[in-house]
């Protein structure tokens, strides 16, 4: 507790980078630089503690039993790279990296589109809009088990509200989750629901920081409002879009907690992604090394993906 | 932070790891009150006051030891079970299944159980979970798959009741008569999946594995006649996965509403079509060229690592074998008790509905039990049930189905 006073002039520096850094640095003692260390470090150590302890390490531990045979209860056996050789032979490695690439392909364009039209409404002067916001943030901090349920009640297709309403319109409603060619759909419709508010959020966000002269610059020249979202919102909005296709990649890559509670990558293997093989895999079937392997080569895949994006953003996103 | 402060807390720490070291040696005579776990899933969706009055009778001989219940669904069972085990965290006594006895019992996770009574049970079902001589589980029941019908659906349709001779050819005959899609009503209901297809193999004179036991034999011609009979029921006498078939309770909450002739499950769902306004009644699966039944055993295991081993199995004796057990289970209808006494199991025979409970001993004449790996069980299960439903939904033909099945499963269990 005694440091803290000796630190702040230090703190002081980090927080006003134009400070004339080199002078400062120039007259301080060895003790001052210990000290300096010492802050910077009980600053970073509160995340990366978790970080090293939740992330980090489970990861490095992966990469080790990914070179074992294990079943989580007799000891593990040494088997080099065989857990990777027979992941590359199996063709449920590339099935499952297929369902998951559909799952990102429905849902990134449906959550996005849905997440811009929302934001777009919501920054006009509607009235209510503070509370619409709410309501479509609300699915956002819900838990996953709770929202799968309710979607998986919702479209139960024997007795399910959906199911029911269309039959009221004529309709003979599919099977949903229960039928092989609807249960990724029926996974994509729930989980574009729940995060559309997030996107709408960011995107909001982006939209309010565009200047406002540039739209009335754009009226005075003619634009008509499809003009000016093509040619003012949507260039203006794609540092946010960038953030949300980023993050929702890496998501959409992880999904797992929704097909999990809705059809346990079912039926027969419809909706089964690479993290639901993951757990299945560790847990049902005993094959702890290969699941860990299959992490690995997920990390790799969504590693490679995000370079890719990082590295092309300089064509799209326009930072103004 | 004080160099003080850190030098204790160590201090602390190494302690605490001392004290649970000592801990985690099992004594060998409990001397003071002892409450072990029991983790289960026999008890799980309608039984659990039928085990409280097992556990109460338990604590109440043994005044010293306390059972602390945990209940899980059967289908999150499994899965919990492998992990606490691995974590290190596993109940003193808890549920098996006899399909995943070997491999449990191969990778150490279960203690020896000194019996002293192994007269009291019946000795097939005692044999079953010893390993070289040693007893490693003792069995809580055993139980059938029988089929169920609705005796006013098949009054309205004039067709005769099954009876215990009834072969597939009859059975296909009376479900075509009984369904009539117009009222919602389906004539049939047999889950297409791994449980079905062993027994439907065995009932069509077939083999699920080889006799080495490191690959199938179900890709044969009466594999995939029984494969067809499951399949093919589907959307003629049966609704389709569209219509919501193969979902949870689907099959039970048909029948419980009157739009089901016939049904094909165990005896454990006695209670819960118990209180149905229509007569309803069972027989003896019927066969094709042979009779044979499921037969399912659960069993209780004590773990290898519990700290009061003899209490945990005191219990695992008291819940396999007590007369409280026994007549508990006989008058709930709870499956059946394991044990010897046949005339105790008579007394099932007048316990209420279904009238013709004598079916569920008559099954026990031609048994199918189910094919067993010491590697791979879940995976071929899993395996075995997805390729018949893709053969089912018609992505695949029977013959290419079987054929991947026989691929997928001979290269999990060959090694």
């Amino acid at each position: 507790m005694t440091t803290i006073p000796a630190v702040l002039p230090a703190v002081d520096e980090v927080v006003q980078p134009n400070a004339p850094r080199p002078s400062a640095r120039r007259g301080r003692s060895r003790r001052a630089r210990v000290t300096y260390a010492l802050t910077v470090l009980a600053f970073i150590l509160p995340s990366a503690i978790p970080l090293a302890m939740f992330t980090l390490g489970p990861m490095v531990a992966a990469a080790w039993v990914s070179l074992h045979e294990w079943n989580l209860l007799a000891p593990m056996t040494w088997v080099g790279l065989d857990n990777y050789r027979s992941l590359l032979a199996d063709p449920r490695t590339g099935d499952v990296f297929l369902h998951t690439i559909y799952y990102i392909a429905g849902y990134l364009p449906l959550v996005y589109i849905g997440g811009l039209t929302l934001a777009l409404a919501l920054n006009t002067a509607l009235k209510g809009r503070s509370l619409l916001r709410g309501v479509y943030f609300l699915p956002v901090i819900t838990s996953w088990i709770v929202v799968a349920l309710v979607w998986r009640w919702l479209l139960n297709p024997s007795n399910g509200i959906v199911n029911t309403v269309l039959e009221a319109f004529g309709i003979a409603g599919p099977g949903w989750w229960s039928d092989p060619a609807w249960a990724m759909p029926s996974i994509i419709l729930a989980s574009a629901w729940k995060d559309i508010g997030f996107v709408m959020v960011i995107l909001l966000a982006g939209l309010q920081a565009i200047n406002q002269d540039l739209y009335d610059a754009a009226k005075v020249d003619g634009a008509g409002w499809w003009r000016r979202l093509v040619s003012v919102t949507l260039p203006l909005l794609s540092p946010s879009t960038f953030f949300v296709v980023v993050i929702s990649l890496i998501n959409g890559f992880q999904v797992f907690d929704q097909v999990y509670a809705m059809t346990g990558g079912g039926p027969g293997g419809a909706s089964q992604v690479v993290v639901q093989q993951i757990y299945d895999l560790t847990f049902r079937y005993g094959k702890a090394g290969e699941a860990s392997a299959l992490s690995w080569l997920l990390f790799a895949v969504v590693l490679f993906v995000t370079v890719i994006q990082i590295r092309g953003q300089k064509r799209w996103v326009n930072y103004g | 932070m004080n160099r003080k402060l850190v030098a204790t807390a160590g201090l602390a720490a190494c302690a605490a790891l001392v004290m649970s070291g000592c801990a985690a040696t099992p004594s060998a005579a409990p001397a003071g009150p002892v409450t072990i776990t029991y983790s289960n899933f026999i008890s799980n969706d309608g039984n659990e006051d039928n085990l409280s009055k097992i556990v109460d009778a338990f604590e109440k001989e043994n005044k010293n030891i306390t059972v602390d219940v945990k209940t899980l669904p059967y289908g999150d069972y499994g899965t919990a079970l492998q992990t606490d085990l691995a974590a290190g965290t596993a109940a003193d006594v808890f549920d098996i299944e006899y399909s995943n006895y070997a491999s449990y019992q191969a990778n150490g996770v279960l203690a020896e159980i000194p019996v002293d009574n192994a007269d009291a049970y019946r000795g097939t079902l005692l044999d079953a979970y010893a390993t070289d001589g040693k007893q490693y589980a003792l069995p809580s029941s055993f139980s059938d798959v029988v089929l169920y019908y609705n005796a006013d659906l098949f009054d309205a349709a004039g067709v005769d009741y099954p009876t215990n001779d009834w072969t597939w050819e009859d059975e296909k005959a009376a479900a075509l008569k009984l369904t009539d899609k117009a009222k919602g009503v389906w004539g049939d209901h047999q889950p297409v999946s791994f449980y079905e297809y062993y027994k439907a193999l065995a009932q069509n004179g077939g083999d699920f594995l080889a006799k080495d036991g490191k690959s199938v034999a179900f890709n044969s011609p009466e594999g995939i006649e029984a494969a067809k009979w499951l399949v093919e029921k589907s959307g003629t006498v049966m609704p389709t996965i569209e219509q919501g078939q193969g979902t949870a309770d689907f099959d039970t909450n048909l029948f419980k509403d009157g739009k089901l002739a016939m049904l094909h499950t165990g005896i454990w769902v006695f209670g819960a079509v118990a209180d149905v306004p229509f007569t309803w009644d069972i027989a003896v699966e019927p066969g094709n060229t042979d009779k044979a039944s499921a037969v399912f055993s659960n069993a209780v295991g004590v773990s290898a690592t519990s700290k009061h081993t003899e209490a945990a199995a005191k219990w695992a004796e008291f819940l396999t074998s007590s007369d409280t057990m026994v007549q508990t289970r006989l008058d709930a209808g709870w499956e059946l008790p394991p044990i010897s006494d046949e005339d105790a199991l008579a007394t099932y025979l007048d316990k209420g509905a279904p009238a013709n409970r004598k079916a569920v001993f008559d099954s026990l004449d031609g048994i199918a039990l189910p094919p067993v790996v010491a590697k791979g069980q879940t995976e071929m299960q899993d395996i075995t049930g997805e390729e018949l439903v893709e053969a089912q939904a018609g992505r695949k033909t029977v013959e290419e189905a079987l054929k991947s099945a026989e691929k997928r499963i001979n290269a999990v269990i060959g090694g």
